[in-house]
């Protein structure tokens, strides 16, 4: 059922919160993965407060869908949502990055609840994901398996020896997303290295291929209820982002890929992001 | 071998070690309702197909892709079964080293993987297909258990105690086609305790895998000049048996190491740092590959080109009792 008026403007109020955090926690930390995390967002938010099946009291519940966020990297988002499911006492994040720390850029699976597995080296998450899926059919689970790719990582050949073996197995328990904000660390990635067409790729791959705006809440929640629907393979969503998305002397810009910021650039980043739901939200 | 974990195959000493481990990967499969099986490409020359052939709703063979295949057992392994993967040593260790690392042993996964084709056995296929690092790499590895059979009846037991051992395991085999050490499984195989295969007070060889044999075979050589020769099968390198060490040391005082890997980071730095951070001293020499790539030849050719064949050892041993060894009886000043 498509999402509502009603649900898509309460998730741009998560998203705007989240992204506020997002801010926060990369000046409390000293820098951060900011542009990636702002990017990711909305999907993220789309997943945790409509579509996934978990129960943060529980974080290791059997029977939890699972969430592996291949492109790691986004981990200052990530725990942002974590933290505000109530996975742990989001006070927490003020100590990310800090010596010691259970966060870190990169989520550890053994120290952050609701991590599903520890990702930051790009390559890895797919075939992570694909186990888990080929788990839940072979225990007889109805867990559904979702993994989030960076763009940039798709230059990584082992995605697509992923790619290949999950459309192999026909995992219809298994639902992809490529944060497409067009850029990496060193620039656009059509000029280091051209990924496009990612969507029939895939497609030729074996998988349902499907493209999306990845800030419009009823693509998200329509591409994520149609992967649920698809039989007898796996469904990879190429949601086109803005990298820094809401920050306006962020967006499109590769060099926020990781940086840090200042406390007036802190009060700039809240008034772009306020205004920007301003415009949403009335 | 702890209580209750038995393997059974009829004539077992008559196969080589992957023909062991597939047949016990098998009865195990019985056992662990959750073992799951996977390998790339590689389900004949590993003989993990074996289990494939038994249970195929629980074998995973994804195609030439063991960096995907690692990634996938780490999957597997947090969805709550319990995967055992199988390819060549060369390609889990150093293709697929970081997902093995990053995806399995820093997750602490309960991952076994079984790597074959180790060390220079596979001596015609070439340096592309040996490996002589692999040792040296997983044990790098926090959380890796890494374990080398002598051959295929420790082959068994060290995959029958695999199963029930906390965290990732790495079992390092050869292809195996040696004659066995070991006449029966019932020797008190424990993952971590080394075994005293011959006992004596002159000199003692630390070995592992294959060389096991050929110490062994040294040593009765070197009985007939007169050595008692100790040998100790350090099956396990992590976590290795100190305690044996420090004991051979004390004991007697001279230490040959003797390994299918190149010398640097092998079984040979393992016994080293043990007996460096003991603060004793003994005379001490690293047989093995000494920091080379190997040449191309039948197995039982290179092992004794490199020197770790029977031949090599009495070689060795016979140079390092010629020497005037420091017989020092006030031991505890030393420490």
């Amino acid at each position: 059922m498509p999402l509502t008026q009603d649900e898509i403007k309460e998730l741009h109020k998560k998203s705007r919160e989240i992204r506020k955090q997002i801010v926060e926690i990369t000046y409390s930390a000293g820098g951060g993965h900011i542009g990636g995390s702002l990017s990711q967002t909305d999907v993220l938010v789309a997943l945790y407060y409509k579509y996934l099946n978990i129960d943060p009291s529980r974080a290791h519940w059997e029977d939890r869908d699972r969430m592996i966020l291949s492109k790691g990297h986004g981990g200052i988002g990530w725990a942002a949502i974590l933290g505000d499911k109530g996975y742990f006492d989001k006070t927490l994040l003020k100590d990310f990055n800090k010596t010691g720390s259970p966060f870190g850029m990169h989520l550890d699976s053994l120290k952050v609840p609701g991590c599903d597995a520890s990702t930051g080296s790009l390559g890895h998450g797919l075939a992570i994901a694909i186990g888990l899926a080929l788990g839940a059919r072979l225990k007889g689970k109805n867990w559904h398996t979702y993994v989030m790719l960076g763009d940039g990582e798709c230059c990584e050949g082992s995605v697509w020896e992923a790619a290949t073996i999950g459309a192999h197995h026909k995992l219809d328990n298994l639902t992809g997303f490529v944060d497409r904000n067009k850029l990496m660390i060193d620039g656009p990635t059509e000029e280091i290295t051209t990924l496009e067409p990612l969507e029939e790729k895939f497609r030729i791959f074996g998988w349902e291929s499907l493209r999306i705006d990845g800030h419009d809440f009823a693509q998200i929640g329509d591409a994520i209820e149609k992967a649920q629907t698809i039989k007898g393979k796996p469904t990879m969503i190429i949601c086109d982002t803005i990298k820094g998305k809401c920050v306006d002397f962020m967006e499109n810009d590769y060099k926020w890929h990781y940086g840090g910021i200042n406390s007036d650039m802190v009060d700039t980043a809240m008034k772009s992001i306020d205004s920007y739901y301003q415009n949403i939200l009335g | 071998m702890a209580e209750g974990m038995t393997w059974s195959i009829e004539e077992a000493d008559k196969l080589t070690q992957a023909e062991i481990y597939g047949d016990v990967l098998c009865q195990l499969g019985d056992k662990y309702p959750d073992l799951v099986a996977i390998t790339a490409d590689l389900a004949k020359s590993t003989k993990i197909g074996r289990f494939g052939q038994k249970f195929p709703d629980r074998f995973f063979n994804v195609g030439i892709a063991e960096n995907t295949m690692f990634g996938m057992a780490a999957g597997l392994a947090q969805a709550g079964l319990r995967p055992v993967v199988s390819t060549f040593a060369v390609f889990t260790a150093l293709r697929s080293a970081e997902q093995v690392r990053t995806d399995i042993c820093y997750q602490n996964l309960d991952v076994k993987i079984i790597a074959t084709h180790a060390g220079i056995s596979f001596g015609q296929a070439g340096t592309t297909h040996h490996c002589t690092e692999d040792i040296a790499i997983t044990r790098s590895f926090a959380n890796m258990t890494v374990i080398v059979p002598a051959d295929g009846i420790e082959t068994g037991n060290a995959v029958v105690a695999a199963m029930e051992w906390p965290g990732p395991v790495y079992i390092r085999i050869g292809r195996g086609f040696e004659p066995h050490v070991h006449t029966t499984q019932d020797y008190g195989f424990e993952i971590g305790k080394a075994e005293t295969i011959n006992d004596g007070n002159d000199i003692t060889i630390i070995c592992c895998g294959v060389t096991v044999l050929h110490a062994v075979r040294a040593a009765k050589v070197l009985e007939k000049e007169g050595l008692r020769v100790r040998v100790i099968n350090m099956h396990t390198i992590k976590p290795i048996d100190k305690d044996a060490i420090l004991k051979a040391v004390e004991e007697t005082k001279r230490i040959v190491t003797v390994e299918e890997h190149n010398v640097f980071g092998g079984l040979g730095s393992a016994v080293g740092e043990v007996i460096v951070e003991s603060g004793k001293a003994c005379a001490f020499k690293k047989l093995g590959l000494q920091d080379i790539y190997s040449i191309v030849g039948y197995p039982e050719d290179l092992y004794n080109y490199y020197k770790i064949d029977s031949d090599g050892i009495v070689e060795t041993i016979s140079e390092m009792m010629g020497k005037k060894i420091e017989e020092d009886e006030d031991w505890e000043d030393e420490t």
